[in-house]
């Protein structure tokens, strides 16, 4: 038997990370249980490993590793039998499907869908929803996710142990929910996607701002769950997660820095993106049915169609704000109406209310409401208090980028 | 990934079952491991002998001390080892998680370490220290 060299492993990789989401919701469908199929799966992804370098890679990886998969899946159950006796009915039943493999070894177009409903069931507990997403949609090892969640391999592979004894427990349905569970069930879903677009986007501690591929991976998953589900948040969500990748580049200074929205290259914003970002908004907004993510990603709309800082169109952003708070009251919102309010009426009006907020304690260890009340401080003049509460941010600050920005304009200060 | 699967055995569990009991459980356990090997997960592995077998030798104030027994005395006893192919450390406990042989003790997994960049910097240091 020929070695698998090292290109294909690398292939086959690759393969995984662009297939297995699909292969697994397939097979899901095909073998009707989550355990199964991912053993399943995993078989055959060995045998590629095996039998390609011989039989070179066929035309439709895709299809050959369903179809591989499926009969593994009918091996091992019928391996099963001779130990169990019990298990003699699903074999049988496996063995009937196998003259309309042929037809049945396609993706059906809500196989994914389904599958990504599954990994952020409310039933499971919000840190595993988005862990479990990654690995059985998006392909990835229980070793990178725990990498990019910055905690440990076996805190991870225990989270994804659990969620999966709960789905079979009890009994979490695959499916597409409908009617009136859907707003709530989609909710959940999108809530994963933004997570994990956040987390990419802004790395809560550690040495590097973004995690691109986080990122990139939520991006991937909206648009999936988009191209079904054409629905006024999920272009929302997809339209705020563009326009602000659209940025990314531009948000990292040359040392690694955090450069704020005011003072980025603008011309290094990525304007393909903006224009896809601001197309989902508008169809978002003319459905008149939209929510909290299409009022973000109308706010970041606007400061894209802005050419420069100053041509930021302020009243616009106030009055976005204000609708967003209307439908989502939160304090991090009203602390960024603050900032809007102070570009368009000036800094004594945003720091009234900036003071107000911090006043209701609400935002006492948020980093960025002192970050905003020393900018607009020192916008004022008012050295002493700038400089205060700049070190207080300092002090709460987990990210390096974050902590190199506030550094600077602690010695810009003076 | 490779990982290292360390399966104990609770030796009572082994006395407490009749004979055709023990058959069953030992055949299920080789069979899995063909089903392992035939799957290319299984890419090595040795069941040990009891830990009365076992010698420990240990570096003490300057020299190898040799004593008879196993480095530690534990209720459960380190039965066999396996070097176990899988995707990630999931992949592993669902494969593991099938073994018969936690039946008879618990399994611990560990991913083997890749000491290829500690080796190439051990090389390193030692082509430095041998003199040309």
């Amino acid at each position: 038997m020929p070695l698998p060299s090292p290109d294909l492993t690398a292939r086959l990789d690759a393969v995984y990370r662009e297939e297995s989401g699909r292969i697994l919701a397939t097979l899901i469908r095909l073998l009707g249980d989550f355990d199964t199929a991912e053993d399943a799966m995993h078989e055959a992804f060995q045998v590629a490993l095996q039998r390609w370098p011989a039989e070179g890679e066929p035309e439709n990886a895709r299809a050959w590793l369903v179809s591989t998969a499926r009969f593994k899946a009918i091996d091992a159950m019928r391996r099963r039998v001779r130990l169990d006796a019990s298990q003699d009915e699903i074999a049988e039943a496996l063995g009937r499907g196998d003259s309309v493999a042929a037809e049945i070894d396609d993706e059906l177009p809500d196989d994914r869908l389904k599958l990504i409903f599954t990994c952020c069931h409310p039933a499971l507990a919000p840190d595993a929803r988005a862990a479990l997403t990654l690995r059985e949609v998006c392909g990835l090892t229980t070793e990178e996710i725990a990498r990019a969640f910055l905690t440990s391999a076996p805190t991870v592979a225990q989270r994804i142990v659990r969620a999966k004894a709960r789905i079979r427990d009890e009994r979490i349905p695959y499916q597409v929910p409908s009617g009136h569970e859907l707003p709530e069930r989609l909710g959940a879903v999108l809530a994963v996607v933004y997570l994990l677009f956040n987390e990419g986007y802004s790395a809560s501690s550690g040495p590097s701002l973004t995690r691109a591929d986080l990122s990139a991976e939520a991006i991937r998953l909206g648009r999936a769950v988009l191209e079904r589900l054409p629905e006024p948040e999920v272009m929302g969500l997809v339209a705020l997660m563009l326009l602000h990748e659209a940025r990314r580049e531009a948000r990292v200074g040359v040392d690694g820095e955090l450069v704020l929205l005011d003072r980025q290259e603008r011309s290094r914003w990525d304007r393909s993106l903006i224009r896809e970002g601001i197309d989902l908004v508008e169809r978002s907004l003319a459905t008149r049915r939209f929510g909290p993510y299409a009022l973000q990603a109308a706010i970041a709309a606007v400061h894209a169609e802005a050419a420069t800082p100053e041509a930021t169109d302020w009243r616009q952003i106030c009055a976005l704000y204000a609708s967003l708070l209307a439908i989502q009251p939160s304090p991090v919102i009203e602390l960024n109406r603050a900032v809007a309010v102070a570009m368009h009426e000036g800094p004594a009006a945003g720091l009234q209310m900036v003071d107000a907020l911090l006043a209701r304690g609400e935002l006492e260890d948020y980093h960025l409401a002192y970050s905003a009340r020393a900018d607009l401080c020192r916008r004022l003049g008012r050295r002493d208090e700038a400089r205060e509460a700049y070190e207080r941010a300092l002090a709460l600050a987990k990210s390096a980028p974050e902590r190199a920005y506030l550094e600077k304009r602690l010695r810009e200060l003076g | 990934m490779k990982y290292i699967c360390l399966g104990y055995i609770d030796p009572s569990k082994l006395t407490s079952v009749s004979e055709t009991e023990l058959h069953a459980m030992m055949d299920s356990c080789f069979a899995y491991d063909d089903q392992l090997r035939a799957n290319g997960h299984f890419k090595g592995g040795e069941g040990l002998q009891p830990p009365n077998t076992a010698m420990t030798l240990r570096y003490t104030n300057g020299k190898i001390v040799v004593t008879d027994g196993p480095f530690a005395e534990t209720k459960e006893q380190l039965g066999g080892i396996m070097i176990l192919e899988a995707r990630d450390l999931n992949h592993a406990v669902e494969l593991i998680s099938k073994h018969p042989g936690a039946k008879f003790g618990p399994w611990e997994i560990r991913p083997a370490a890749d000491l290829a960049e500690m080796v190439r910097q051990s090389e390193a240091r030692r082509r430095q220290t041998v003199p040309a």
